[in-house]
């Protein structure tokens, strides 16, 4: 039987009286890398921040790691979130550490290792992204391509059982950017982890995916293989994959509630 | 990991590890390596019956091996399961270590 890791239902979210999320459902099973596509503003990162249990849904529910996160207490969560590393867009490494510190941060927080057995698991993951003997750098000092890496070492420090990954190739170069899809792949291939990428980069999602959800105006518009999403006839997947700009139609009410009223909030 | 167990043999020793060797028993096998390392000429882990290893257990066989450089020892790993060699080939400590 199939055992899922991140199970969502109908899960509708707003930001102040705007509704981000509305009604998604998805089903991620172990093993599995995930894309997550969708435009701008699709509602992407949100459920990404909800997975994590870092906002609190309007209605629905989620399920990660087998725990539902509105059940949690707080310690619980901390627990939880152990097992789950994230790869931030920006990479997000503390700019007062070196990169070793940085991969070491969380193993010293939360484990009980010899100091020695540290080093030596934060150099390994700096190998296994390629930065071996990086470890002295600061962040400032590093490239692009090698701050997504640093920061994807550090999400892997502890081992995790779901690792997300926040645009890995945004503004790399495509020799970089196809390196970092090799290592999603060789991390989980080796691992096992599972993993979900947020990303634009249709090469990159078309490589890694086993299966695809595109998102919409905070809807699961469609969610299926590589080549489901490929042959799609839905008109919005097929604008996302030929770049195509959206043309949406204008409500001229709306529109001039929108320039016009005191206090406007998209609902 | 469920247990280690020892088997004395002519120029050393043989450990056997079997299990999962995670965060919570790898300092376990840590200690036990380098005591073993102290104690005899070549040490052998036999890793046929471990069924996953993370990133600690790596560790601790990798500070077992630099002890066994350090004083002259020999440090030999066996029969990696499948998983174990994915884990070592992907930060290529399967170039490193001497797999018998």
């Amino acid at each position: 039987m199939t055992k899922y890791l991140i199970q969502v239902d109908k899960l509708v979210t707003h930001y102040g009286k705007r509704k981000i999320l509305d009604g998604v459902d998805l089903k991620i099973a172990e093993g599995e890398i995930r894309v997550i596509m969708g435009g701008s503003g699709s509602g992407k990162s949100t459920l990404l921040w909800h997975i994590l249990g870092l906002h609190e849904a309007t209605s629905g529910s989620i399920n990660v790691l087998g725990k539902d996160l509105s059940q949690l207490k707080l310690n619980e969560k901390h627990k939880l979130l152990r097992n789950i590393g994230v790869s931030f867009q920006s990479g997000a490494l503390f700019s007062s550490m070196t990169v070793g510190e940085n991969i070491a941060f969380p193993l010293k927080e939360f484990t009980n290792l010899d100091e020695k057995t540290i080093r030596i698991i934060s150099r390994m993951k700096l190998e296994v992204v390629n930065l071996g003997g990086f470890q002295k750098l600061m962040p400032s000092q590093l490239s692009g391509g090698m701050t997504k890496r640093a920061a994807l070492a550090r999400a892997i420090a502890m081992d995790p059982k779901l690792l997300f990954f926040d645009e890995p190739s945004a503004g790399l170069d495509p020799v970089v950017a196809s390196e970092i899809d090799d290592l999603i792949l060789k991390l989980r291939d080796a691992m096992g982890m599972t993993m979900v990428v947020v990303t634009h980069e249709l090469d990159s999602a078309f490589k890694i995916a086993d299966k695809i959800t595109v998102l919409d105006k905070g809807k699961n518009l469609l969610t299926g293989t590589v080549e489901e999403v490929k042959n799609s006839k839905i008109k919005r997947v097929q604008d996302l994959l030929e770049r195509r700009a959206r043309h949406d139609t204008v409500d001229p009410e709306e529109y001039l509630k929108r320039l016009t009223q005191e206090n406007y909030t998209i609902s | 990991m469920d247990v280690i167990n020892f088997k004395k043999i002519e120029d050393g020793c043989i450990i056997y590890a079997t299990g999962e060797i995670d965060l919570s028993n790898s300092q376990e096998l840590r200690k036990t390596i380098l005591a073993a390392l102290k104690t005899n000429q070549k040490v052998y882990v036999d890793l046929s019956a471990v069924s996953y290893i993370d990133s600690s257990g790596i560790a601790s066989l990798v500070e077992g091996l630099q002890f066994s450089k350090l004083h002259g020892k020999g440090f030999m790993l066996t029969k990696p399961s499948k998983q174990v060699k994915a884990i070592m080939e992907l930060a290529r400590l399967d170039k490193v270590f001497t797999i018998v």
